[in-house]
């Protein structure tokens, strides 16, 4: 028992660690690509190509006057970026990233837990970070903030719907929620061929759900200013920020789970594939978001229930029907 | 149970905002993400340069126009020279015509290059920003390779140019045009056609021709409407009556058109810059007359009444006849006009600028009514405002 609970406590840590690992370096990856497709430079100064940037970024954001508006809601304020944060770190308590390895003689699984229903859990997890960024924007007391917050619980709640959508037909061609079991489901072929349109369903939905552009109204800089998080400085500030970056690393990780066939892949181990692919999966954030100009609210919403959620529907009708009659 | 109370909601947007392209300041009022008022509050860059032009004299008041406006620096001082020109009577050299406008034509690519890559920043394309300002960069390298500066230039005179263009002007400027075409179209291809773009900028901050006029817009806003007015075309000035091109005109006068309009103004200024490379006359530039112009440094040595020239010039100025003038260019924001009036001393008694976009931008309210915050932003960017040039 007591080994179960330490094998676990030690892999949890491991796992906390090596997210906001990728986290700062998420954020070091944004700005580098960024500036190359901007005919830029990005922070190269810090450490051997910036490499210790997001460190410095840290260390600032820590020491930084912690400031509060003086009409602020106290207690919302303090715990909304405290909500988009764990949220955001906890899903990956059932997210896997390789197979059983042996390591000291002992079978070692590569995922904290199992849970036979974990992507119902991953959409769960991502719903409760809605409540810190409208927390957020409504404990702050600031019209700025206000608007962001109404714009972000419209856009996630909708987006969350094509999103759940994708992951139904997905669910359905594996047979089951586990995250593990849908892996493995993948080992012939990988589900982005059986369920395109599932894939670009999920695709649009992670980038609208994770405030990426071209969906990042919430934070709309050049009319909201900063969005929800407009009275946040200093770490809180960095907390929505560890959010919002994990929530990337969680969304390409997820595409690569439900649809690229996980740590499946020739010739490098598995934990190596899922990182190359979710890594392919970040730069495609970064890349739409340095193409593609912003769409507005209303657009945003129309889009999401005239185009997505339709098309989400017939792709789930359309597999039950498929799966219905190979599989009887 | 009590009846829903309904009230506005007043978002006070500027003067300190990352889209407003300035210290513009907007009073909105909103019904949900609605506009349904919308105010603007101008005045935070107010510089009084119109009274501080009372102060000096005609030639140290060349510094003035581009500080007024700092995007289309050339043009506007084509716009104080042309006034006072006018006010003497005078014709610049064909060299110094010529160069004036391969000179403007140039401020106004990169006047619109900025507008391009703000209103491209504005609806979060930053990689345009950053490549238009790159291209405007070129574009700045030759204005200080002729000039010494890159914005402030101070290089037009009254009745010609300071002094001639630089060794090898001519190749940089035609390597800089035959690049600028391809820019173009790249950008033509990254944003025209790219769905979210459209969706943004189509029927967005309509202005009908009627509404235009009544607010006395000018420029592309106007044109945009799908009114043909041009003050190259109208009024011409500088020789712009021997160029050939073409004024593009919009239809619907939403953001689109005038994004389509400016991005195909870009290309006439390249062809009317190309034709100019072509007729760059040689010769003087600067007017052959010693009360208006400085004598040439060699002929200090020889000549005491060059000396004298030299030295009533550079300590009193120029003296024009008594009266008043009013001189239009076409800027990249509408029609720059300077007034002038003069009591017959080396110092203006008055100069009024007409803005473009202090007209411009009384059409914002119109434009936005109805529409959402969103939609203020492109706007804004699609006004080309600067903020300068509205509060003088």
């Amino acid at each position: 028992m007591i080994t179960v609970v330490l094998v676990a406590a030690v892999k949890s840590v491991a796992l906390v660690v090596m997210v906001l690992l990728g986290f700062a370096y998420a954020t070091l990856l944004e700005r580098r690509l960024l500036a190359r497709f901007q005919l830029r430079y990005g922070p190269n100064r810090t450490g051997p190509f910036g490499l210790l940037q997001p460190f410095a970024d840290g260390i600032k954001l820590i020491f930084k006057e912690s400031f509060m508006p003086a009409t602020a809601d106290r207690l919302i304020y303090w715990l909304a970026p405290a909500i988009s944060m764990v949220a955001a770190l906890f899903v990956y308590a059932v997210i896997p990233i390789g197979p059983e390895i042996r390591f000291f003689g002992a079978t070692v699984s590569l995922y904290i837990a199992d849970v036979n229903v974990g992507i119902l859990l991953v959409l769960g997890a991502s719903s409760i970070g809605v409540y810190g960024v409208i927390l957020g924007g409504w404990s702050s007391n600031n019209k700025y903030a206000l608007l962001g917050c109404l714009r972000s619980s419209a856009q996630l709640i909708s987006y969350e719907l094509a999103i759940g959508l994708a992951v139904v037909s997905v669910v359905l061609t594996a047979g089951s929620l586990s995250l593990v079991d849908i892996v493995n489901a993948q080992q012939r072929l990988w589900f982005v061929a059986l369920q395109p349109v599932g894939f670009l369903l999920f695709f649009i939905g992670a980038l609208a759900e994770t405030n990426r552009a071209p969906f990042d109204l919430p934070e709309a800089e050049q009319e909201l200013i900063a969005g929800f998080h407009t009275e946040y400085g200093g770490f809180k500030f960095a907390m929505f920020y560890v959010g919002e970056y994990v929530g990337i690393i969680t969304m390409s990780l997820l595409v690569t789970t439900l649809f690229l066939g996980g740590w499946h892949g020739p010739l490098l181990p598995g934990p190596h594939w899922v990182a190359v692919k979710t890594f392919a999966f970040m730069c495609l954030f970064i890349w739409i978001r340095a193409t593609m100009p912003r769409v507005r609210h209303d657009q945003l919403m129309a889009f999401g229930w005239k185009v997505l959620v339709p098309l989400g529907l017939l792709n789930v009708v359309a597999t039950a029907v498929i799966v219905a009659l190979v599989g009887g | 149970m009590p009846e829903p109370r309904t009230e506005t909601l007043t978002i006070n947007m500027g003067p300190q905002h990352p889209a407003t392209h300035g210290v513009l300041r907007l009073l909105l009022e909103l019904e949900g993400e609605v506009i349904v008022g919308t105010r603007p509050v101008i005045g935070y860059l107010h510089t009084g340069f119109e009274k501080e032009m009372e102060n000096r004299t005609y030639h140290q008041n060349i510094v003035f126009p581009a500080r007024i406006e700092y995007l289309a620096t050339f043009i506007e001082e084509m716009a104080y020279v042309t006034a006072v020109e006018k006010l003497l009577d005078i014709t610049p050299p064909p060299r110094a015509q010529v160069a004036r406008i391969i000179l403007a034509e140039l401020s106004r690519v990169a006047s619109h290059l900025v507008w391009l890559g703000s209103s491209a920043i504005d609806v979060n394309v930053s990689s345009g920003f950053m490549y238009c300002l790159q291209d405007r960069e070129d574009i700045l390298d030759i204005l200080e390779m002729v000039s010494g500066q890159r914005m402030m230039h101070g290089y037009y005179r009254i009745g010609g140019l300071h002094r001639d263009l630089p060794e090898g002007f001519e190749t940089r400027v035609r390597q800089l045009a035959e690049g600028l075409a391809g820019r173009v179209d790249e950008y033509d291809s990254l944003l025209t056609d790219n769905l979210i773009w459209r969706k943004r900028l189509e029927g967005v901050a309509v202005l009908t021709p009627q509404t235009a006029l009544a607010y006395g817009c000018t420029g592309p806003i106007l044109r945009g409407s799908g009114v043909n007015y041009d003050v190259r075309k109208a009024f011409p000035y500088g020789g712009y009556d021997q160029f050939e091109f073409d004024v593009p005109l919009g239809r619907n006068g939403d953001a689109f058109d005038r994004y389509i309009i400016r991005l195909e103004e870009m290309r006439q200024s390249r062809r009317i810059v190309l034709q100019a490379l072509d007729r760059l006359p040689i010769g003087p530039v600067r007017v052959d007359d010693r009360k208006i112009s400085l004598p040439p440094r060699a002929e200090l040595v020889r000549s005491m009444e060059a000396v004298i020239h030299q030295f009533k010039l550079v300590s009193e100025g120029l003296h024009p006849p008594v009266g008043e003038v009013y001189a239009a260019v076409e800027s990249p924001r509408g029609e720059k006009g300077y007034y002038v009036v003069s009591d017959g001393s080396n110092r203006p008694s008055r100069v009024r600028v007409r803005a473009a976009t202090f007209n411009n931008l009384q059409a914002l309210p119109a434009m936005v009514y109805r529409g959402f915050i969103a939609d203020v932003v492109v706007a804004i960017a699609s006004l080309d405002v600067v903020l300068g040039d509205v509060d003088r």
